[in-house]
C-alpha cells in the first residue's frame, strides 16, 4: 500500500455550512440543507429544491473585505472564502517559502453574473466589468490574488468531475516534485443556466432528491466551493505539519458512450475506479466507503451501481451519496465529496444517504441511510460528469 | 525521464494553415474587429448527423484531432486533453438567450449540453470511442500550455506513450462584440482582431517517422511584474540548460496592447534572433498561443512561413530552438521551448 | 390531418438541424428514432419541448415519448387528439 499525497488543510462553503466544523455537525446530524432558494431568483423557485449557501454576496465581499468596484462573481466569492479556510488550517503564512500553485475548478464560471447583466453589457457601463469576469479562469485568479499565489495556477472545466480532477492534477504535480505544495478544489454558484438546463433534460426534482431509490426521480442542484491543500512529504516533515488524510489513489477514464448518458455498464465509472484502485495499490476489499456520485437521476444510480458490482463483486462496502445534504453542486461535488471523505475518516463516519427508503430493483443494492460509526482506513469517492468525464478519488487515513 | 516527440501539428485558423501540405502559402489580411477562422469541408472528417449539433469550436476540434491522429497514424491515444479559455459560447450564447427571450420556458436541451468547456474533449473520445484520460482545461490565455503540461508529465512519468493534444475556442456572436466594446474603452486597446481556431498535436514518447519536433519544456506563471519577465525568461532557459544566444527564433504573441510591454522587454534580449508575431494575422482569441505552437514546429521542420509573420529575420539557417511567449493583460504568462529531435 | 404532417416534418428538420433532409426524404411510417431517421434521446427531449410549446402537451414522461414518436402517422394522431393550441 502505498501513502499518497499529504492533506494538510481543507475549506468548505456549502448549503450545510460555513465551515468544515458547519458542514461536520449537519453530516453527523443527517441535517440536509436543501430548499426552497432564498437568494436566486428563478420562475422554477417554488418547484425546486436547492442546496444554497446561507451568505448573501454582499455579505461575502465584505468578509473579504472587497473594494466597492470590484468584479467577483458569486463562484468567485464562494471560492475565495472556502480556499482561505484551507490555507488557514494548513498554517501557511507565507506563501512564497515554497513552490505553491492553485487548481481550480469550475463550470458556471462567471455565469451568475452574466446571465443577469447580459441584455444590460451593451449599454449599461456599470455592469460592464463582469464581461471579463465571465470566463471560467477568472474565479481561479481572483483566487490566486487573494491567497497570493503567482506561479503555477490554472482551471479545470469537465463538467461534474471539474474538482475530482483538479485534486488528481495536484497530487500527481506534487508526486513528480513539480510543486511543493498546492491548492486544489472547486467552486460553482446557482444560476438560472444551469437550473433551467437541467430542467430541460428533465431530470431536476421538486422534491428533496433519494439517491439510489427505486422512485429517484432526478437531482437537486446545489452551490458550493471547496479546497484541500495538498504539501510534499519534505514540506510537512520540515514544518512539523498535521497531515488530515492522504490522497492515495486517482483514476480518469471517460465513458465514451454518449455525451450526457451514462453507460449501462457503467464503463467509464468502472474504468476511474480501478484506476485510482491501482494507483492506490489496494484490492477493493481494502474500501471501507465509498461517498458515491449518487445524483439521484435514473440513469446515473443505476449506471454507478452496476460500476460498483463490477468492481466490488459480491462484498460492496458501506456506500452513501451526500447529495441529499449539499445539492449537486457540478463542477465543486468532487471537492465537497473530498472533504466529506476525510471527514469519514476523521470521524470514523459513515454518512447517511438521506431519502432512501426502497432499493432498485435491478441492483437490490442498500446505500447506509443513517450515520453509522465504523473504523475507516480508506474512503473511496466518485464524480462523474457529462461528456463522459468519469474520475475516482481514494483517500487513506493519516 | 522519457522525451516528448511532437508528431503532428495541425492548425484550423484565420489563415489556410489547414491546407493540404500544411503550408501557408499566402498571408491574408484581416481588417474586421473580428475574424472567422478559415473553416474547412467539415462533411469530410464528420458525419451529417454528427455535425448537426456541433458548433464551430467542436466542429474545429472533432476536424483539427481527426487529421492530427491520421497524419500521426494513430488510431486511439492514451489520452485526450484539451484546452478552451470560453468553451463552446455559441451554444452558451444560443441558451442563455432563449432563457431570457423565453423567460424560462420552453428550453431544449441540444444548447445546453453542447455548451460546456468539455464539449470538444467528450466528443472527440466519442467519436473514437476511448475510454482514455480525458480531461478540459479553461484558464485564459494558458488553456492550451496547462494541456502541454499534463500531458507532458504522463509522458515524462511514462504513464502513457502517445496522448492528443488541443486548444480551441470559437468567435461566438454576441460575446465578442461586448469584450470589443469594453477594449475600445482600453487607452491602448487590443489592436489585432478577436478570432477563433483549434491547435491539435500528437505528443509521444517514441520518436517515430514523422516526429517533428521536441516539446523541451512549458510553464505557466499567473503573475510577473513587467520588470521581472526578462529576469524569468532566462531562469526558464538556465532551468532547461539553454542559453539566450542558442535560442534560434522567438514567437511572440505581441496584439497591439498596452502590455506589449513584457514583449519589447523580451525582444531586447534577442538582438540578433529571428523574431515573429502572429495574432496579427490569425487574432487574439484565449488559445492563439496554440498556432504559435504550430508555427515553432514549422519552423524546427524547416518549412518557411511567409515573410509577413517576421518582426526581424536573419539569413536562413536551420532553427534548432525556438522559445514561444505569451501572456495576456499581464497575467497567464507562458513559456515554450521547442527544440530539433 | 396532412397539413399537420407536413408541418410537424418542418418543425422536426428545423428543430434538430437536420440539414440533410427535406420533408420529402421522410415517409410518414418511417422510424424517427433508432433506424430510421437515428433520432437519440436528446431529439426526444427537443420534441417534447416543441409538443408543449407548439400544440400544449405537456408530457412528463421522457420514457413514454418513445411510443408518441414512432413515426409521423404516430405523431400525428397523438398530437390531434391532445392538443389544446
Amino acid at each position: 500500500m502505498k501513502k499518497g499525497v499529504a492533506i494538510t488543510g481543507m475549506g468548505i462553503v456549502s448549503a450545510i455550512g460555513n465551515s468544515v466544523e458547519e458542514n461536520l455537525q449537519a453530516l453527523l446530524t443527517s441535517k440536509s440543507g436543501l430548499a426552497v432558494s432564498k437568494h436566486l431568483q428563478t420562475r422554477h423557485k417554488n418547484n425546486i429544491k436547492v442546496g444554497e449557501v446561507g451568505f448573501t454576496n454582499a455579505e461575502i465581499a465584505q468578509q473579504l473585505q472587497l473594494s466597492e468596484d470590484n468584479n467577483f462573481t458569486r463562484t468567485s466569492l464562494l471560492g475565495c472564502l472556502a480556499a482561505k479556510q484551507a490555507l488557514e488550517q494548513a498554517r501557511i503564512n507565507d506563501i512564497s517559502t515554497y513552490r505553491t500553485g492553485l487548481i481550480s475548478a469550475t463550470t458556471v464560471g462567471g455565469m451568475d453574473m452574466t446571465e443577469n447583466y447580459w441584455k444590460q453589457f451593451e449599454t449599461n457601463p456599470e455592469v460592464q466589468k463582469y464581461i471579463s469576469s465571465h470566463h471560467a479562469g477568472d474565479s481561479t485568479e481572483k483566487i490566486a490574488t487573494v491567497l497570493g499565489i503567482t506561479g503555477y495556477v490554472t482551471t479545470i472545466s469537465t463538467a461534474c468531475s471539474s474538482a475530482a480532477n483538479a485534486i488528481m492534477l495536484g497530487a500527481r504535480l506534487i508526486k513528480a516534485g513539480k510543486l511543493d505544495r498546492v491548492v486544489v478544489g472547486g467552486t460553482d454558484a446557482l444560476s438560472k443556466f444551469t437550473i433551467n438546463g437541467f430542467k430541460s433534460l428533465m431530470i431536476l426534482s421538486e422534491t428533496n432528491c433519494t439517491p439510489f431509490d427505486a422512485n429517484r426521480n432526478g437531482l437537486n442542484l446545489g452551490e458550493a466551493a471547496a479546497y484541500l491543500v495538498l504539501e510534499s512529504d519534505e514540506v510537512v516533515a520540515a514544518q512539523n505539519k498535521s497531515v488530515l488524510a492522504y490522497v492515495s489513489g486517482y483514476g480518469n477514464a471517460n465513458d465514451a458512450f454518449h455525451q450526457t448518458a451514462s453507460s449501462k455498464t457503467g464503463e467509464g465509472a468502472y474504468l476511474a475506479m480501478k484506476k485510482a484502485l491501482k494507483i492506490a495499490g489496494l484490492n477493493p476489499s481494502a474500501i471501507d466507503y465509498v461517498n458515491a456520485h449518487g445524483t439521484a437521476t435514473q440513469n446515473n444510480d443505476l449506471s454507478e451501481s452496476e460500476a460498483l458490482q463490477r468492481i466490488f463483486k459480491e462484498e460492496i462496502p458501506d456506500f452513501s451519496s451526500t447529495k441529499a445534504f449539499t445539492g449537486h453542486t457540478l463542477a465543486a461535488a468532487g471537492a465537497v465529496e473530498a472533504v466529506f471523505s476525510v471527514l469519514a475518516l476523521q470521524q470514523n463516519s459513515v454518512f447517511a444517504n438521506l431519502g432512501f427508503r426502497t432499493p432498485m430493483p435491478e441492483t437490490g443494492l442498500t446505500p447506509v441511510t443513517q450515520l453509522q460509526k465504523k473504523k475507516l482506513k480508506h474512503v473511496q469517492s466518485n464524480s462523474f460528469g457529462f461528456g463522459g468525464n468519469c474520475s475516482s478519488l481514494i483517500f487513506s487515513k493519516a | 525521464m522519457k522525451t516528448c516527440y511532437i508528431h503532428s501539428v495541425v492548425s484550423i485558423s484565420a489563415q489556410d494553415s489547414f491546407a493540404e501540405d500544411g503550408v501557408i502559402s499566402e498571408i491574408q489580411e484581416h481588417a474586421d474587429y473580428k475574424i472567422s477562422a478559415i473553416h474547412p469541408q467539415y462533411r469530410d472528417f464528420i458525419s451529417l448527423s454528427q455535425l448537426r449539433r456541433m458548433s464551430p469550436a467542436v466542429k474545429m476540434g472533432v476536424a483539427a484531432s481527426k487529421k492530427a491522429l491520421m497524419e500521426a497514424k494513430l488510431d486511439q491515444p492514451d489520452a485526450i486533453i484539451t484546452g478552451s479559455g470560453l468553451g463552446c459560447m455559441a451554444d452558451t450564447e444560443t441558451f442563455l438567450n432563449t432563457l431570457i427571450k423565453n423567460d424560462e420556458q420552453f428550453l431544449t436541451p441540444t444548447a445546453f449540453i453542447q455548451s460546456t468547456h468539455n464539449t470538444v474533449a467528450g466528443q472527440i473520445a466519442l467519436g473514437l470511442k476511448c475510454k482514455a484520460y480525458n480531461t478540459t482545461y479553461a484558464h485564459g490565455s494558458i488553456s492550451f500550455e496547462s494541456a502541454l503540461i499534463d500531458a507532458q508529465l504522463q509522458i515524462e512519468a511514462g504513464e502513457a506513450n502517445n496522448i492528443l493534444v488541443g486548444g480551441v475556442d470559437e468567435l461566438g456572436s454576441e460575446f465578442v462584440d461586448y469584450v470589443h466594446l469594453v477594449e475600445q474603452k482600453q487607452t491602448q486597446p487590443i489592436q489585432v482582431s478577436l478570432s477563433e481556431g483549434a491547435t491539435f498535436c500528437v505528443l509521444s514518447s517514441e520518436k517515430k517517422e514523422g516526429a517533428v519536433a521536441v516539446l523541451k519544456a512549458v510553464e505557466t506563471h499567473s503573475k510577473i511584474a513587467e520588470k521581472n519577465i526578462v529576469s524569468e525568461m532566462q531562469a526558464f532557459l538556465k532551468r532547461n540548460k539553454v542559453d539566450a544566444s542558442e535560442i534560434d527564433a522567438v514567437i511572440l504573441g505581441i496584439n497591439g496592447d498596452a502590455f506589449d510591454v513584457y514583449y519589447q522587454n523580451i525582444e531586447e534580449v534577442f538582438p540578433k534572433t529571428d523574431l515573429l508575431l502572429y495574432k496579427k494575422y490569425i487574432g487574439e482569441y484565449f488559445t492563439a498561443s496554440a498556432f504559435a505552437f504550430w508555427m515553432g514546429t514549422q519552423l524546427i521542420e524547416g518549412e518557411t512561413l511567409p515573410k509577413d509573420f517576421y518582426i526581424h529575420k536573419s539569413d536562413s539557417k536551420p532553427y534548432k530552438n525556438v522559445l514561444l511567449y505569451n501572456q495576456f493583460k499581464g497575467s497567464q504568462h507562458s513559456f515554450i521551448l521547442l527544440t530539433q529531435q | 390531418m396532412d397539413a399537420l404532417k407536413q408541418e410537424l416534418k418542418e418543425n422536426i428538420i428545423e428543430q434538430l438541424n437536420l440539414e440533410e433532409f427535406t420533408v420529402k426524404d421522410i415517409d410518414n411510417d418511417d422510424a424517427l428514432f433508432g433506424d430510421g431517421l437515428g433520432l437519440d434521446s436528446i431529439d426526444a427531449l427537443e420534441l417534447i419541448v416543441m409538443l408543449d410549446k407548439d400544440y400544449g402537451i405537456k408530457l412528463t414522461d421522457p420514457e413514454k415519448s418513445k411510443e408518441i414518436f414512432q413515426s409521423i402517422n404516430v405523431l400525428a394522431e397523438y398530437i390531434t387528439e391532445h392538443r389544446t393550441k
